[in-house]
Formats: structure tokens, sequence, C-alpha cells
């Protein structure tokens, strides 16, 4: 396997913490700080509920806010700004460049929420209580934000190969939106008698993410445990889905002329 | 026999232009030529000639509409040709929160050398380019004559056979022009092929083996600086000065004063009437120098007949 994404990856990493993305980490602090005491004030015995789905809530938000908008600009930004043309005049294939800027916006994305998550622990142990074994699917809602956030870094980078980034902004929330809600528009697509609007409603259940799966932070903040085939699923769901979205936007962004 | 450094055979590059309605306009058209191992190989035309389309398709950024061309028998197609090149782009831009030192050591890692390697690559070449004490500089802090400097470094960290450089004195001043064309004759001196483009005639006068004019996107003559303006004189050059208090005869009235001194540009038949008359009045004969069409004579006479027929072709279809 080539070095080749490895080094794009590390200085889109270094990009980003120079750029002070992950001040970003310093206001979600300050919220867990702030509502950590406020929690112990007013909760009563629900301050480790109202904690976990504050904090995890806010990883997958924040996350998400980084995902879609650094994400959009990972292509758009070097072909703008041309940094691309000397580094395409290097021994790199276009692919590589892509999967690079990838895996460099992960590592962003990775320890921006294990930061976040130190902080809801920390959060969790202020509001006095020993941690629990329970506490430890705490990690794997944790994990399931980060392929969530996986998958829509790769339709915002999917996105930024061929469009602008106020464009492709609104396509990946759109359809992070809509596979939020895929369920539910297969379902309304089954209540109705036109075949049609049925066909297209599972068409779009199938082609969209579907990020509903992905969230178990409710289910978690009741104690209550994941199932380790939703692990696998999840994973396998994510890796495959991340897979051929890459793969398109390799193939898309292997034709670009760049101006 | 080896394959030439660079051959480009009937390369064509056509852009889609307008909104709604797309048309292709022309941007290089059906370019033929060939650059030989070790040869400094300028590439001449105005502003919208093709030469940055040349060098985009030579490097691999877009892609040709139809043509072909090769790196050192590698086609441009493969990324085992990005080997053999370095390329410095026009106006280069770089990620400007790295340092000069990072920049480089983040390019000469592409090249796959070792950690001790690539630091002493990174110094060797911060050196070369009198960047040194700038080093630890973040590139936003740059002048665009520094930005040139780490661009062109770049270029050619990992040693590359064939350089790519366009418009590289771009931005510099005197002093920083003097040291690119230094850097190019010791590429050339390392036996390297450097293919620039350059508007600056004097630069590839005096750096290029051979030189090739492109205007309209279409190639108008390749050859030695010398060859493609011809060693036809043109004229001969006068320089003389007048004895303190003497008047111009009216004979020498086309003289041009230059301060104390008179440059006077004759046609060779009337060299040596003018040199009795210069003298009848006692004047002091300081040079007398042929006159030679330049490069930029060619040039501008190539580029004004490429235009006369764009307007005419212009005219036509209206």
């Amino acid at each position: 396997m080539s070095a080749m994404p490895g080094v794009v990856a590390v200085n889109t990493f270094r990009e980003a913490v120079r750029d002070r993305v992950l001040y970003n980490l310093v206001l979600f602090a300050l919220m867990m700080i702030g509502a950590a005491i406020l929690v112990g004030q007013i909760s009563l015995g629900i301050e480790r509920l109202v904690i976990i789905n504050l904090g995890l809530s806010a990883i997958s938000i924040f996350g998400l806010v980084m995902a879609v908008f650094i994400g959009v600009g990972l292509v758009y930004k070097e072909i703008e700004k041309r940094t691309l043309y000397t580094l395409l005049a290097k021994p790199i294939r276009r692919s590589e460049f892509l999967v690079g800027k990838y895996g460099g916006l992960l590592l962003t994305l990775l320890v921006n929420t294990s930061f976040m998550t130190l902080g809801v622990g920390v959060a969790l142990y202020y509001v006095g209580r020993p941690f629990v074994r329970a506490d430890a699917w705490i990690l794997v809602a944790v994990y399931f934000i980060l392929l969530e956030l996986a998958l829509v870094t790769a339709l915002a980078l999917f996105f930024s190969c061929f469009s602008s980034p106020m464009l492709s902004a609104l396509f990946t929330l759109g359809i992070y939106v809509t596979g939020i809600f895929a369920s539910d528009i297969r379902g309304f697509g089954e209540f109705t008698n036109n075949e049609a609007l049925k066909t297209a409603t599972t068409v779009l259940y199938y082609l969209v993410p579907n990020f509903h799966n992905f969230n178990v932070i409710s289910a978690v903040a009741h104690g209550e445990a994941v199932p380790v085939a939703l692990i696998w699923q999840n994973t396998l769901y994510a890796v495959v889905y991340a897979g051929v979205v890459l793969i398109a936007a390799s193939a898309v962004f292997s034709r670009r002329n760049l101006k | 026999m080896s394959a030439p450094a660079i051959e480009i055979t009937g390369l064509t590059k056509d852009y889609p232009v307008g909104f709604w309605r797309k048309r292709m306009r022309r941007s290089l058209d059906n370019l033929t030529l060939q650059v030989e191992e070790g040869e400094v190989f300028g590439f001449l035309g105005p502003n919208g000639a093709g030469k940055t389309t040349t060098l985009k398709l030579l490097t691999g950024l877009i892609f040709p509409t139809s043509g072909t061309a090769r790196v050192r028998g590698r086609s441009i197609d493969d990324v085992r040709m990005h080997r053999d090149i370095g390329y410095l782009p026009e106006q280069p831009y770089f990620y400007d929160y790295l340092t000069a030192r990072e920049l480089l050591d983040y390019y000469a890692r592409f090249s796959n050398y070792s950690a001790t390697e690539r630091r002493a690559r990174v110094e060797r070449f911060l050196e070369l380019v009198g960047l040194t004490s700038a080093g630890n500089v973040q590139l936003r802090k740059f002048s665009k004559g520094m930005l040139q400097r780490a661009g062109i470094a770049q270029a050619i960290l990992h040693d590359p056979p064939v350089v790519f450089l366009d418009e590289p004195m771009s931005g510099l001043d005197p002093i920083g022009r003097r040291e690119v064309r230094d850097i190019i004759h010791d590429l050339k001196r390392q036996g390297r092929t450097v293919f620039f483009s350059t508007h600056i005639l004097s630069d590839a006068e005096m750096l290029c083996d051979r030189v090739a004019v492109l205007a309209g996107g279409k190639l108008q003559g390749v050859g030695a600086p010398n060859e493609i303006v011809s060693v036809e004189i043109s004229g001969m050059e006068i320089l003389f000065e007048l004895r303190e208090g003497e008047p111009l005869p009216q004979a020498l009235a086309k003289a041009v004063a230059i301060g104390p001194r008179y440059r006077l540009e004759v046609p060779e038949s009337e060299l040596y009437y003018t040199l009795d008359r210069l003298r009848g009045c006692e004047a002091r004969i300081l040079s007398i120098t042929p006159v030679r069409p330049t490069l930029e004579d060619y040039f501008i006479r190539i580029v004004g007949r490429e235009q006369t027929a764009v307007h005419a072709v212009e005219g036509m279809a209206r």
C-alpha cells in the first residue's frame, strides 16, 4: 500500500490544527462544565441521563458541523488556492490524494471526538457517580457517531470534487437529514397506494445512508446495552458505503480538468 | 537510442465556454514538439497563447482533447512519469500555514527519502534559493518573490531530470531573476532538461538552447534563438561624440542624443558615407556595431501576424 495518502492525511490534520479547528473543544468543555454544575443542582437522580444525552448529542452535532463544513472544502479549497497544482505534479494518484484528504479529516474528527468523550467522562464523574459497567456503552455510542461522521465526510468529499462548498454543504446536509428519516420515508411510501411513490421511497431508502441506525444515544443514556450484531452491522455498512462513495469521488475527480 | 526528454505529438486542448449554450474554445492547437535531454527550452508567447495549458497538460493537471505526450518515454497518463518531473506553476500558492522548511519536507515525503536524507535535502535547497533564514517563517508571511523561490525549491528538491517552470522569473526582483537564471544554468550543467515558459525575451535569449514561439494556441516557430531570428544584419549602429560646442551637422540629424553622446543607426550601405561625414566634423567615433534583429523583434512580428489573422477572421465572421 502506498504511503502517499498517509502523507496527505497528516498534512490535512496539521492544517485543521493550525486553522484552530480544534478550538471548538474549548466551547465544548465550557458547555460540559456549565451543564455538569447546573445538572448537579437541579436534577434529581437523572444527572447521568442528562449528561450523557447532552454530551453525546453535542459530540454528534459538533462533529457533524466539522465533517460537513471542512469536508466540503477539502478538495475545493486545494483547487481554488491552486495548492493542488504542485502536489499533483508529484508521484501521487488523484485517488491517493482523495483518500489522504479523507483520512486527514477523519483523524481530526477522531482526535476531536476523543477529547470530547473525555470531557463527557469528566462531567459524569463530577455529577457524583462512580463509573458503572453500563457506562462502557457510551464508548459504543461514540464509535457509532464516528462511523456516522465517516459517512458524512465521504459524502462531503464526494460533492466537493465537482461542486462549490455552498452546494456541497446543502447536498450533504440534505442527504444527512433524508438518511435520518429514511425508514419513515419508506414507511410513508408503503402507506400510499401509489406504486410509483412506493418504489421511489424504497429506492431512496436504500440509496441514502441509514443514519437512524447509528443513533443509540438515548438507549445508552438509559443504561441499555447495544446489541453486538448492531456494532458489526453498522461497521460493515459504514465501511462499504464510505468505500463506494470514495470510489465514486475518485472516478469523478480523476477526470476533472484543474482550471 | 534514448527517448527524448519531452515528446509532444498533436496535443490539442479545447475548453467549453458559455453557461447555457456551451461552445468549445481551442486553447492549444495540434502542438507537436520534441525537447532533447539536457536542453534548456524556452516556451514563448503572449498571454493566452497556450503556454500554461501546455504545461498543465504535460504535468497531468488537465487532460488533452486529442494528441499525446511523453516525458522520457513515459506517457503523461502514467503516474511514474511524475517521478521524473519537477513543476513550478505560474504564481505558485502553497499551504500558507506551513513554514518553508515544513513545505519542502512535505513535498520531499513524496519521494520516499529517509528522514536524514529528507532533512539534508530540505536544508540544501533552502540554501540554494536563499531561504535558509526564512525557513521557519510561515508562508503566509512570505512576499511574492519568496514564494517563487520556495516554488522553485520544491520543483527541484527531488533532482528531477525534467523541470517544468511556468514563468519562473515572475514576481522576482533583478537579484532574484539573476539567481533563478543561475539555478537554470546549474540545472543545465547537471544535465537536466529545463522547459520553461516566459514572456521575458532577454531571459530566453540568455538561457535557452532552443525556443518555441506560441501564439493563439498554435506553434509559430522552433529553433535556437539566433537561428530563428536570422543572422542577417539589419543596419549599423554608430556611437559618437562631437567636439565641445560643435553643433550636430544637418546630414546627421537622425542621430539621437544620449547625454554627451549620439547614437545613429544607418543602413549598412551608408556606413562609409556616414563615417566620412563624422570625420568631416571631427567627431570621435566610440563604437560601430552591426544591428541584428532580436528575439523580441521576431516575437513581435510573429505575434502581430497572428493577431492580425485573428482580427481578419473575426471581421469575416461579422
